[in-house]
């Protein structure tokens, strides 16, 4: 069995519960930092365990710690980052229902390194359930005296605070969930200033994602050296995948990083194998965001050494043969799936969760969605496949934040991949448009 | 003793080296460089939506991006993506590049076809044509076609007031106007409501906006979006004649531009700088009610700059001083015009005949040399 750090005692009858989550070791990470360690030391452990941020970027956590400013006379802030809402990304929504004292725990543990007094967790305004389970979390860490003032009596006080999100994928960007949680509109800042020199109220502050705050107290009880042998390389620690799609076992898995993409996808411990009966098509490894992979290029790169669940195996070979972790929203397609009717599906919901605030963004998301729409449904022509590369290429990297990189990267990759499955339905259109019809041309099969 | 002088920035724009203060943005250290040498005007980056008068507008459009090629004479690594030029401030030892880089170009024209496409192009009977920043723009870095088949977004037609028409087809979000209304007014009462292409400037439940400064929006909208209702369909605004004014106000500093049509005063705006931007805002009593030449008393006639206002003749891209390769772009462009279709727009006309006395030009230089 592999490793588990987060998800270890998430079985354990009654773990949302104070008593149970403390008998289970729990809370012993907070009295060890506040206690024995300096906030220095707590930055100084997160810098040695190299875990990387979790909600996509993959930004080493120490190093974001490292940067926050720290000006006298100014307030510091922790706020972190539960509006997960890309499609195909489920972990941080499982683990806050699952056992929301580990997050709470290592938010605590975080704001001390920081030297946070008051901490914001933001969490997606659709998870009402969710957010009543994290304030009744709160509330008992708060009467055994894990919260509040006075902290465990070391003079350290902090309040933790559960920001329902406003309803938009937009303010899961750092800036735009910084706005939003001002109570203003969410619309991305620009950049920079970096939230660690100006963030919430204009104050240095750090966003992190839930996931890798979670990972906090096993870094403090055990040592972030010990974290960093977890993993291969630069890839260090666990990583939850939430696993959908045409699989076997569809769920959330703890996987150490370096597990084989072909382990993953097939052993019985995690997804078990693509459903009976069917064909791997393609795959997409990291939330909706990430370009889509071809059955060839899924467990073999292009050079023919094995992908791993890896933040670099991923990427190599750049966006040409490769792809990303992301924030670990593992999509798999077999044979049945319609690559063209997906792409469409991916942008129909970035057009409309774009912000609206920078052009090529506003503009070219919908664009795309309606070229793709047109595809879809047999009314396309054959320069639309190449408009569809043109846009996608003039939106990415010149938006404000990454919701416009997020929005064409799956458009362009697909193409990449998949171009003879949109030239069929453009050059057969009355057979595209059939209920359930799929491209089977010369589809290469995993 | 001397005086301590702030350590000037040194930086170079497309090949052009400017001294600037520290804090100051590309944006500016271009215009400064505009405006040491009125020739190099056309290598100031467009601004749909960065105003200077407005602080915190900008990095929005994406027009004005650039490609900074060193970062600084400490890091001289260059910038992974193209940066903002309004919003990103200079650092000794920077080398920017703008006209100069063909990427930069590409995505200006991108930047175009994003804005015009859901652009209703009702340029013919819109009160801001001639004096549209979208309709300069455009003419200067967009394409002769469009590859937007979709039909265009639309809205439903809402009324804010007495002064101020609203035309909500034709904003490009620049926020200006939102801006104005939070940094000059006492309090706001538009804004953008809902996301992404849907977003519109509204009143909320249609409210009207109703204070002394509301009729500053119509000057800083950089479209017809939102336009003078005691102007509306009265004139174009290259058959008026603006003339600088002033008269005591109470409210304002009371120094407009009179735009006349024979006697008849038919507009009142605030006065506009070279970048099209206003240097005092002016209150709507001056703006809507004051429309008598005796109101008023007369500096003499506004001097119009070519990029201020329209000035006769200015779509004529003959006229418009362009580097070498910019008129080579639209020589290949013209070549890919469908030369089935039975009509030739004046542009293209003018265009050609630019190119070919071009090449006929060229042609004879050659000819001289070779002789």
């Amino acid at each position: 069995m592999a490793r588990k750090i987060l998800t270890e005692h998430i079985n354990v009858p009654g773990i949302e519960t104070f008593d149970v989550y403390r008998k289970q070791g729990g809370y012993t990470a907070v009295e060890k930092a506040i206690k024995t360690m300096t906030p220095e030391e707590v930055v100084e452990e997160a810098k040695k365990s190299g875990v990387r941020g979790r909600g996509g970027a993959g930004f080493p956590m120490g190093m974001k710690w490292g940067f926050l400013a720290k000006p006298e006379g100014v307030p510091r802030y922790l706020v972190c980052n539960a509006d997960e809402s890309e499609p195909g990304t489920f972990k941080d929504h499982h683990l806050m229902k699952c056992i929301p004292h580990l997050l709470i725990e290592g938010m605590i543990i975080s704001s001390f390194a920081l030297g946070a007094n008051k901490s914001f967790i933001y969490v997606r305004g659709e998870l009402m359930y969710v957010i009543r389970i994290l304030e009744k979390a709160i509330a008992e860490a708060k009467a055994q005296g894990f919260l509040g003032k006075n902290i465990l009596g070391s003079g350290y006080d902090l309040e933790l605070v559960v920001q329902p999100g406003g309803g938009a994928y937009i303010c899961g960007e750092e800036t735009a969930l910084l706005e939003s949680l001002e109570g203003k509109r969410g619309n991305p800042r620009n950049k920079p200033p970096f939230p660690a020199v100006k963030g919430l109220y204009q104050s240095p502050t750090v966003v992190n994602n839930v996931e890798s705050i979670s990972n906090m107290p096993w870094i403090i009880n055990n040592g972030g050296d010990a974290y960093a042998t977890i993993g291969i390389g630069r890839s260090t620690g666990t990583k939850l995948i939430s696993a959908s799609g045409h699989i076997q076992k569809p769920g959330v898995y703890e996987i150490e990083l370096g597990v084989s993409v072909d382990e993953f996808l097939n052993s019985d411990e995690y997804c078990g194998g693509v459903r009976k009966g069917h064909y791997l098509k393609a795959l997409v490894a990291g939330g909706s965001s990430v370009p889509i992979l071809p059955a060839n290029l899924i467990t073999k790169t292009a050079a023919g050494e094995d992908r791993l669940m890896t933040y670099e195996s991923l990427s190599d070979g750049g966006f040409a043969t490769g792809t990303m972790l992301g924030s670990g929203g593992f999509i798999v397609f077999d044979e049945t799936a319609c690559i063209v009717r997906n792409t469409w599906n991916f942008s129909r919901f970035y057009h409309h969760e774009s912000c609206g605030q920078c052009s090529p963004c506003r503009e070219g998301t919908g664009w795309m969605e309606k070229v793709l729409h047109r595809i879809e449904h047999g009314h396309g022509s054959m320069h639309d496949i190449d408009l569809l590369v043109d846009i996608s290429k003039k939106i990415e990297g010149n938006t404000i934040c990454p919701l416009g990189d997020a929005a064409a990267w799956p458009v362009a990759s697909a193409i990449r991949h998949f171009r003879d499955e949109f030239v069929w339905h453009i050059t057969h259109p009355q057979e595209a448009t059939q209920p359930g019809a799929v491209y089977m041309g010369e589809m290469v099969l995993g | 003793m001397e005086e301590v002088k702030p350590q000037l920035l040194k930086i170079t724009f497309d090949g052009i080296e400017v001294e600037v203060e520290p804090g100051t943005t590309i944006m500016q250290a271009a215009r400064k460089i505009a405006e040491a040498d009125e020739s190099q005007g056309h290598l100031v980056p467009p601004a749909m939506c960065y105003y200077k008068p407005l602080p915190v507008s900008g990095g929005k459009c994406r027009a004005c991006l650039v490609r900074v090629a060193a970062g600084s004479a400490k890091d001289p690594r260059p910038m992974p993506k193209l940066v903002p030029s309004c919003i990103t401030q200079v650092q000794d030892g920077m080398v920017v590049e703008n006209t100069t880089n063909q990427a930069v170009l590409d995505t200006r024209k991108s930047i175009v076809e994003f804005l015009l496409i859901n652009h209703p192009l009702d340029c013919p009977i819109c009160d801001q044509a001639g004096e549209c920043h979208l309709q300069d723009f455009a003419f200067e870095h967009g394409s002769v076609k469009t590859r937007y088949e979709e039909e265009r977004r639309t809205f439903d037609k809402i009324d804010i007031g007495p002064h101020v028409q609203l035309h909500m087809t034709r904003c490009i979000l620049c926020y200006r106007c939102v801006y104005t209304a939070d940094q000059i007014t006492n309090q706001r009462v538009h804004g953008v409501m809902n996301r992404g292409d849907a977003s519109e400037i509204s009143t909320y439940i249609e409210k009207a906006i109703d204070n002394d400064f509301s009729g500053n929006v119509i000057d800083v909208c950089p479209v017809g979006a939102l336009t003078d209702k005691t102007f509306r369909f009265k004139n174009r605004v290259w058959f008026t004649k603006p003339e600088d004014a002033h008269r005591d106000c109470d409210k304002c500093c009371g120094k407009t531009t009179l735009w006349y049509r024979g006697d008849e005063v038919i507009r009142v705006t605030a006065r506009k700088n070279t970048w099209g931007e206003v240097t005092d805002f002016i209150c709507n009593t001056c703006r809507f009610e004051k429309k008598n030449t005796s109101d008023w008393v007369l500096e003499g006639p506004t001097k119009v700059k070519r990029s201020s206002v329209i000035s006769a003749n200015k779509y004529r891209k003959d006229l418009v001083a362009k580097p070498d390769f910019a008129l080579k772009l639209a020589a290949t462009q013209f070549k890919n015009i469908d030369d089935s279709r039975p009509y030739v727009t004046d542009e293209e006309t003018i265009r050609h005949q630019s190119i070919e006395n071009n090449d006929k030009a060229n042609h004879r230089s050659l000819a001289a040399n070779n002789n």
